[in-house]
């Protein structure tokens, strides 16, 4: 009897080209991975080391990308807030009803709002609006070799370009995320109020206030600084770390995106895991 | 082939090369020159002449430590820069001024800005002398009213100027130009050579102390009578020429097609 087709494929050997192309994106994958951490570490290491050297020139840089990266995003993050406190209320009112426990509506803010949705919100829109940015602004540096000329003036590209990225997003970024988060709780009762659900605005604060542990603050913090300090250490590798020529900078600016929503969804993994065992 | 270190003068060494192959900086793979042997000494006034493509930027990148030479030693004012600590290496850059080719100027900063930049950097805390260092400096490009404007507003020629002021607020010991001639009409180009003699016999912004000079160029004939030394690059190689003789060495192919006039390269 003549043996079926699928037998035959399942016995037939995982086609070479399919061996060589996912090694391949391994040793790619981990080649990226190492080149970031080493980017990273080389970063610190400058902040640590010229701290306080030509302050007359990081200061303005570092607040240049903190307002690029918190201040220049309050429009947006407000028509955000009031659409994330809409979506969740929208989402979960009629069911808190429905069952009778709309007192549970602090609680479900809280888990959704304040450690979910609002900082992965908060970094995807600094990821459009600052980090795709600095991935053009520093490719297009590189490519008109702007990095040479700072090299032979003696100024450090990491300490002149990255430093003031990597501190003004990160630091950006949480006070974007307490912006957004703010504005959603304050949108949500906003919305129930709205939908006539029999809550007072003392009853819903008490609800946050008893949801909140002092965990969630640091987490909070913690989250968002990984999450600025991910996107801008990965958006300014991609812009500076290899050559490029003006016409890779859309390329590198495509990697860098998607390798920051990688990163942040990784991060926000860990921090889940790290709320459930704590 | 003469040698360059048989240079009459005995002033100090600024920069030295043994043996050093030359990487082309689009190409990492590649070598543009091979088994360079440079020295150049204070107060010297270098010319190098080759055609497009023969390695002119690379060489320069290499001689200022911007670029990691793929074989040999090169050090600038006895000191390798890829080798020493960072406060070596930025104490030596602060010696060394480089005017690259089209100026590559910081985009997001006005000239003045640009300008202003190393001097800020390096020196914050001398904001009285500053301004006045920078106006100075601004000046010496006598392009003051376009100051304010960002590099994309003025021609690729105009932004070298500012290029070439940024270079000297340092107050550098050598300076490397990479081919400030190309593409110039005729007075921009006597701009260019006239301040480059300035420079070479002291100017005021240096304090009347004389500027090491190192320019690259396609065609010598413009250096003829100002530079005091010429090499070439040819098929690889940096070929110094004698010092006394210099653009008059004969049977040197590549030299006579460097000064010829180029209307003469076009066959009839």
């Amino acid at each position: 009897m003549p043996e079926s087709d699928t037998a035959l494929i399942w016995r037939a050997p995982f086609p070479r080209s399919y061996v060589n192309f996912l090694g391949h994106k391994l040793l790619r994958f981990l080649g990226t991975v190492q080149g970031l951490v080493a980017f990273l570490l080389i970063t610190l290491g400058v902040l640590g080391t010229n701290f306080r050297v030509a302050r007359p020139v990081i200061r303005p840089l570092l607040l240049k990308h903190l307002a690029r990266a918190g201040l220049y995003l309050l429009p947006m993050t407000t028509f955000l807030a009031l659409a994330l406190g809409l979506v969740v209320i929208g989402q979960t009112v009629s069911q808190l009803t429905r069952f009778g426990v709309t007192q549970l509506l602090g609680t479900v803010m809280v888990s959704a709002i304040v450690r979910e949705l609002g900082p992965l919100l908060a970094a995807g829109l600094v990821l459009c609006r600052a980090g795709a940015a600095n991935v053009v602004e520093l490719g297009t540096a590189r490519a008109q070799g702007e990095v040479e000329s700072l090299e032979s003036l003696g100024i450090d590209p990491i300490h002149y370009l990255v430093v003031p990225r990597v501190v003004g997003m990160a630091v950006g970024m949480f006070a974007l995320t307490v912006y957004l988060i703010i504005g959603s709780i304050l949108s949500g009762y906003l919305w129930a109020f709205a939908q006539d659900v029999p809550l007072r605005p003392g009853d819903y604060f008490r609800q946050l206030a008893e949801a909140l542990n002092g965990l969630d603050f640091l987490l909070l913090a913690a989250k968002t600084f990984a999450f600025g300090t991910a996107i801008s250490v990965i958006t300014c590798y991609h812009g500076l770390a290899q050559p490029l020529a003006l016409s890779g900078v859309s390329r590198a600016t495509v990697r860098a995106v998607g390798q920051s929503l990688i990163a942040c969804a990784i991060i926000d993994a860990v921090f889940i895991i790290v709320y459930l065992v704590a | 082939m003469a040698s360059s270190d048989n240079s009459p003068q005995l002033s100090p060494v600024v920069l030295e090369m043994h043996n050093v192959s030359v990487p082309t900086a689009r190409e990492p793979a590649g070598v543009a020159l091979e088994g360079v042997e440079w020295i150049v000494r204070r107060d010297e006034y270098w010319a190098i002449g080759g055609l497009s493509r023969s390695g002119k930027s690379d060489l320069l990148a290499v001689a200022a430590g911007l670029l990691r030479p793929v074989s040999g030693e090169s050090k600038l004012f006895g000191t390798d820069l890829f080798t020493c600590n960072e406060a070596e290496q930025i104490a030596v850059r602060r010696r060394v001024g480089f005017v690259f080719d089209g100026g590559q100027l910081l985009h997001d900063l006005t000239l003045e800005e640009n300008v202003a930049l190393p001097l800020l950097y390096h020196l914050p805390s001398d904001e009285k002398g500053l301004a006045e260092r920078v106006q100075a400096l601004v000046a010496l490009t006598d392009l003051e009213p376009w100051a304010g404007r960002h590099p994309a507003d003025l021609s690729r020629n105009w932004q070298q100027r500012f290029g070439l002021a940024r270079a000297l607020a340092l107050q550098p010991e050598l300076l490397f130009l990479d081919d400030p001639l190309s593409g110039l009409d005729p007075r921009d180009a006597g701009w260019w050579i006239e301040i480059l003699a300035k420079l070479a016999a002291g100017h005021a912004l240096l304090d009347n102390r004389p500027l090491t000079l190192v320019v690259t160029g396609n065609d010598l004939r413009p250096w003829r009578g100002r530079a005091r030394r010429f090499a070439l690059l040819q098929d690889r190689n940096f070929i110094a020429l004698d010092a006394q003789s210099g653009l008059d060495s004969g049977g040197q192919p590549a030299l006579d097609e460097l000064l010829r006039p180029w209307h003469a390269s076009i066959p009839s």
